[in-house]
């Protein structure tokens, strides 16, 4: 595809409107989703199921006065929950969703979505420290550690399927799982890897995801029965909504990313489903993966901080580092 | 290291198993009323405030003997009647009940010999002002029964 101005301008505003309305639909879907699992009905007074809940939220949030602490660093400060934003949104670019469906496919994919998501660590940092806030202080300190933490074991996986694949492009990735179910990279059987640890390889990443996006049982930056809030503790208004949504942007790029590295992309699981567009496949493997996220957020209580350093220090680096050696050691033998 | 794997193996599985419990969960009924459009029915030991209790005629049982007002210790109930002319028995005609400092304790409900006096079930009580909480039972009933 020839990049235009045109289409630069029609993938931004596709771009955006895709990740501002699942950002405003998964909050809906969450609500709904953790009062099922508490047995509640959830949000369903406003619009049928409660759909309009989402944009009267948004109506609230944007009609507020965004307050600035005294003291704080203002820059700082209004730089933030856009900086939260926006790396996901860039990340969309790159991310295909089909065959056709991509706003601009590049041969080094893999690495510019994770060099905009290890951004994502960043605007934790400036809310925390442009808050003026001790809580907030305390959450970035927390937030820069477990990125750390979760970033290695996150791309030692990455690089084993990297090594797989012999290619960063994300299409050339998914076009190397085609076939059926057991050519996905999850599964060792038919594909390019050969290697039974990949289902362990597939766990490491996903709860990386999880830790990346500062998802509950790792949301240690927003402990709110320690932390108050957490880095948004200070943030008002659309700051606070910026935040929000933010967050859910990098749960769909960190479930896009897993769909493609391990979960074959927009191929069909079976080869004779492959009539039905590969859009639909890939939008289902991705909202199901999403749809874990949620489920996992209501099972599992919040770990501790040194509980979540352990886990990857101890058991998800040693492993994916493993995992690694052995997956080099199979693509020079075979 | 046979205990490191074995925890990460035991660690795993209970992760799997809280989320079958969070997945049975998730397809059963809801448990919870939606208050204001729904609500539940009292149960029968349930204590409101006092309410009088009628006869067929509509009228109260009440016989006007004075019992619950003493049995009142902090002295809620206010009642009078009257005995009208060629009638054997006393006429209720005014029952105040201060709920404001009434402790519910049911020693009226008690000491009532002529079956003229119940807990009612009523608990959407909410007000600003202190003069809803003194309720006259005779007008209630009136408004009961219309």
């Amino acid at each position: 595809m020839r990049l235009t101005l045109l289409n630069v301008i029609v993938a931004v505003v596709i771009a955006i409107g895709f990740a501002a309305l699942n950002a405003a639909y998964l909050v809906w879907a969450e609500r709904r989703g953790a009062a099922r699992i508490q047995r509640r009905p959830g949000p369903n007074i406003n619009g049928p199921f409660g759909l309009l809940q989402p944009p009267l939220d948004g109506i609230k949030l944007m009609a507020k006065q965004l307050t600035i602490p005294g003291g704080a660093d203002k820059v700082l400060f209004i730089a933030a929950p856009v900086l939260a934003m926006f790396p996901a949104i860039m990340s969309f670019v790159t991310i295909p969703f089909s065959e056709t469906i991509v706003a601009k496919n590049m041969n080094v994919g893999v690495l510019m979505i994770f060099a905009f998501a290890s951004m994502g660590g960043m605007s934790l940092v400036f809310a925390g420290w442009s808050s003026r806030n001790k809580y907030a202080m305390m959450s970035s300190v927390r937030a820069v550690s477990q990125a750390v933490a979760y970033e290695i074991p996150m791309l030692i996986t990455t690089i084993t399927v990297v090594m797989i694949s012999g290619s960063m492009d994300l299409m050339e990735i998914v076009r190397q799982q085609s076939g059926s179910i057991l050519h996905w990279n999850i599964f060792p059987l038919l594909g390019n890897s050969h290697n039974i640890l990949m289902p362990m390889s597939f766990l490491i990443f996903f709860t990386c995801t999880l830790a990346e996006t500062n998802r509950a049982p790792f949301d240690l930056g927003e402990a709110e029965s320690e932390l108050v809030a957490g880095f948004h503790t200070e943030y008002g208004s659309m700051g606070f909504g910026l935040f929000f949504m933010g967050e859910y942007a990098n749960i769909v790029i960190g479930s896009c990313m897993t769909t493609i590295l391990f979960l074959g992309g927009w191929n069909a699981p079976l080869p004779f489903l492959g009539f039905i567009p590969g859009v639909f496949w890939f939008l289902l493997k991705l909202y199901l993966l999403i749809a874990t996220f949620i489920w996992i957020r209501w099972t599992f209580p919040r770990t501790t901080i040194y509980g979540l350093l352990n886990l990857s220090w101890k058991i998800l680096i040693p492993l994916s580092l493993f995992n690694l050696l052995f997956t080099a050691g199979l693509i020079k033998v075979f | 290291m046979v205990t490191y794997f074995s925890e990460i193996y035991h660690g795993l599985i209970s992760l799997f198993i809280g989320m079958a419990i969070t997945f049975k969960e998730f397809f059963k009924p809801t448990v919870t009323v939606a208050y204001p459009y729904e609500t539940l029915t009292m149960c029968d030991r349930y204590r409101g405030h006092t309410e009088l209790i009628e006869n067929e005629e509509g009228k109260p049982n009440c016989v006007v003997c004075g019992l619950c007002e003493k049995a009142c210790p902090s002295g809620c109930i206010t009642l009078a009647g009257e005995k009208p002319e060629g009638e054997k028995k006393k006429v209720l005609t005014t029952y105040i009940l201060d709920f404001t400092r009434c402790s519910l304790c049911g020693s009226c409900v008690e000491s009532c010999n002529f079956n003229a006096l119940t807990f009612s079930k009523e608990y959407n009580l909410a007000s600003t002002r202190k003069e809803d909480f003194i309720f006259d039972l005779l007008k209630r009933l009136e408004e009961r029964n219309k």
